[in-house]
């Protein structure tokens, strides 16, 4: 018997395990939505915005580890989505995204709302593809999920036309998969490896550098343990953090741009760098000839196009993180490197990661807080991106209870609070925060109405700085402190003319949505906000903090230099 | 930098060829020609590529190709021994007679054919070499004064064989 598209559509969702679809409706996604509707048994999360709906579905893919899954309509539905499939994309996030297309006799007329998503979508998503065909389709569901939830995963977008999910045809939605050209790598090599452990066996002064790799292939456990079993000291990127616990003795902190002093030290000093699962991008090395000069390279990625792509490795391993590091711990045995955590331990003590002048409300202490009063607790954070991000992944506690949600590749500002409706959506027994800033915030705040409508409330901790800080900071250091376009406050001459200096005003733009709403001017009000905030489980909370337009975040590698190059 | 060649063997779907292409575009890597035809399995096609890179960006292509899901195999052909040749056509303008007796002993020597004529023209097909072509428009280009070259990109496979190129 046949069935029609939409029905197998339905049905290969359910093969799938989804439970929650995020969806934005449209003149040719009508029959799907209609027949999810039917349906019953997946949820349908409506935001309000398609670019907003895949940070979401980035949200909830992190929080659970699987592939989430977004349906929009075609023309600008689709185009909406292309920011928060480039985040996907660089971040390496499953997602299965279906956008509607206009029937296949129209494609290529330039149909109302016809717009070539796939042609869009080729350098920004792992795959994607238009189905043409019924009986291709439920074959086509099956690799999109398997492509993007295997190997390094990714967003994969499947465009399809409407008459497509009308068609007749084949009922079955298959149980394998075989692509001839898409072959994940399994296990590792262990000859490769063996060689890994010597050269870091005989060190005298290793580094462990993990990525987000690790965090993405669940090996937080095994790395955690493959430092303990060694006691080889471990550095992390901002995407890596937390793969092992930033109060561990063995953390050091975060590498990079904006990362520890003693960090970039260690990086430049050690004799032998452990990579896992990072793509050694440019904010982590700063000038490529004067990154860990002294150092034999080990690098293990489940990308092979990832090694000795941007520094030349010495031996290269491809395989996931979590899989070698098992391996690893088999043969991990404990290393004697007493001088080598001495001399960390005093570039530590010279420059501890702490902001200079801590004094008033300052971010520090706002990110401390949230330690404090979130410490027991279960807690997934998103942040958007700006200062507010640096400090937030700079002084954030992670552990076992926590996890770090941020758009680390392509730093894409309005993703944190729709991420974080998204996280809350997956994980509704964890309590979800978002660091953001204030302009950030305003290009996905509208999402507030799918936190209450949708029944996801999120803490929103809005660092206010009336400014574009983290350009503003560039334009501090590097051009002669001229704020070009980076002021989000009112024009002078309208604020002497009695304009409000700032707008929105944040208290009465949450009051309009029925949330929670706190506005923190100094320091000792900071604990009593979060308290506050952490028993109001209801609905969502916004804390506006108001902070120094003029705070900087250090240290800071200068622009194109070496990282230990830093203004401190 | 140097020239090199790849042989890809990729699904053959619409759309492939621009993902290809855009692949070399969107990285900046020089690709200097590519080919394309379907195999003896009609539902793959092979193409044949040459791009003027250093070893380390060279790597790096044939790994971004190899992630391709549509792609289905990469071959470095840059030190294997290959058969290739490239279709060229030269249409030679405004000849005087002396122009076409030269015309005719080129392609002899060049191991190229005429394969059309007019009152003061013709049209010089050749099978060879991408290098060898280049020499040939170069000739032609130094003693005619008007003409047309239309090439076709090379295509090459890999020799049972012999270990010339
Ligand atoms: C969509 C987008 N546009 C522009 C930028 C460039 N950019 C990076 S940080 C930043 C300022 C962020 O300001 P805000 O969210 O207020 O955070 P703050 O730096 O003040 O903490 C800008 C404009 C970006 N990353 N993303």
């Amino acid at each position: 018997m046949k069935i029609a598209g939409k029905k197998l559509f339905v049905k290969a969702l359910k093969a799938e395990g989804v439970d929650t679809i995020f969806a934005y409706p449209g003149g040719v996604i009508t029959d799907l939505l209609d027949e999810l509707g039917k349906d019953g048994s997946i949820r349908i999360v409506l935001p309000r915005h398609e670019q907003a709906l895949v940070h979401a579905a980035e949200g909830y893919a992190r929080a659970t580890g699987k592939p989430a899954v977004c349906l929009v309509t075609s023309g600008p539905g689709a185009t909406n989505t292309i920011t928060g499939l480039a985040d996907a994309f660089l971040d390496s996030v499953p997602l299965v995204l279906f956008s509607g297309q206009v029937a296949t006799g129209l494609v290529g007329n330039d149909a109302f709302q016809e717009v070539d998503m796939v042609g869009l979508c080729r350098n920004i998503t792992k795959y994607a593809t238009m189905v043409t065909n019924r009986d291709d389709l439920g074959r086509l569901i099956k690799e999109a999920f398997y492509i993007a939830s295997t190997g390094k995963p990714g967003p994969v977008v499947l465009d399809l036309p409407k008459n497509i999910q009308t068609a007749e045809g084949d009922p079955d939605y298959p149980e394998t998969v075989n692509i001839r050209g898409y072959k994940p790598p399994e296990g590792v090599h262990i000859g490769q490896l063996k060689k890994a452990w010597k050269v870091l066996k005989n060190a005298k002064r290793p580094l462990i550098l993990a990525g987000g790799g690790v965090n993405i292939s669940g090996a937080q456990e095994e790395l955690t343990t493959f430092a303990e079993k060694t006691g080889v000291p471990v550095v992390t990127t901002v995407m890596g953090r937390g793969a092992i616990p930033t109060v561990h003795p063995l953390f050091i902190g975060d590498a990079g741009l904006h990362g520890s002093y003693a960090c970039n030290q260690a990086i430049a000093a050690c004799d032998v760098l452990f990579s896992i699962g990072t793509r050694f991008n440019d904010r982590i090395t700063g000038d490529l000839n004067e990154f860990a000069p002294n150092a034999q390279i080990v690098h293990i990625d489940i990308d092979s196009a990832s090694i000795s792509r941007n520094v030349v490795v010495d031996v290269p391993i491809v395989a996931d993180a979590k899989v070698a590091l098992e391996k690893l711990n088999e043969w991990a045995t404990h290393l004697d490197l007493m001088d080598w955590a001495r001399m960390i331990e005093k570039w530590n003590s010279k420059y501890p990661m702490s902001m200079p002048k801590d004094v008033g409300l300052t971010p520090q202490a706002i990110v401390e807080g949230i330690n404090d009063i979130f410490n027991d607790d279960e807690i997934i954070y998103t942040t958007d991106v700006g200062q507010h991000q640096m400090w937030a992944t700079q002084f954030l506690s992670l552990d076992e209870k926590k996890q770090l949600i941020t758009s680390g590749g392509f730093g894409t500002m309005g993703f944190g609070f729709p991420a974080a409706i998204g996280a809350k959506l997956a994980h509704p027994e964890k309590g979800v925060i978002c660091v953001s800033g204030d302009g950030s915030f305003q290009m996905n705040m509208q999402e507030m109405a799918t936190s209450v409508v949708e029944h996801a409330p999120v803490i929103v901790c809005l660092m206010n700085n009336y400014n574009l800080g983290m350009v503003r900071q560039m334009q501090d250091v590097y051009y002669g402190k001229r704020y070009v376009a980076t002021c989000l406050k009112s024009h002078e001459e309208d604020i002497e003319k009695g304009a409000p200096v700032y707008v929105p005003d944040f208290m009465k733009w949450a009051e309009s949505y029925g949330i929670h709403h706190i506005q923190v001017t100094k320091r000792e009000e900071v604990i009593p906000a979060l308290e506050q905030a952490r028993k109001w489980k209801d609905k969502s909370t916004l804390i506006e903090f108001l902070i120094r337009e003029d705070e900087l975040v250090l240290p800071m590698v200068r622009a194109g230099k070496a990282t230990t190059d830093m203004i401190l | 930098m140097e020239k090199r060649w790849i042989a890809l063997y990729v699904e053959n779907q619409v759309g492939v060829l621009a993902k290809i292409s855009g692949l070399f575009s969107g990285k900046a890597y020089n690709l200097t020609s590519l080919t394309v035809g379907t195999t003896e399995d009609e539902t793959v096609s092979r193409m044949t590529i040459s791009v003027d890179s250093d070893d380390v960006t060279f790597e790096q292509i044939k790994k971004q190709l190899n992630r391709m899901v549509e792609v289905i195999k990469v071959i470095d052909l840059t030190d294997t021994p290959i058969f290739m040749k490239e279709i060229l056509y030269i249409k030679i303008k405004k000849m005087t007679a002396a122009d076409k007796q030269e015309a005719f002993h080129i392609a002899q020597v060049f191991d190229a054919e005429v394969i059309d004529i007019g009152k003061d023209s013709l049209i010089m097909s050749s099978m060879l070499t991408e290098h060898r072509n280049n020499e040939l428009i170069a000739l032609c280009r130094s003693e005619f004064h008007n003409i047309e070259v239309v090439r076709g990109g090379s295509v090459a496979i890999e020799s049972i064989s012999t270990s010339c190129r």
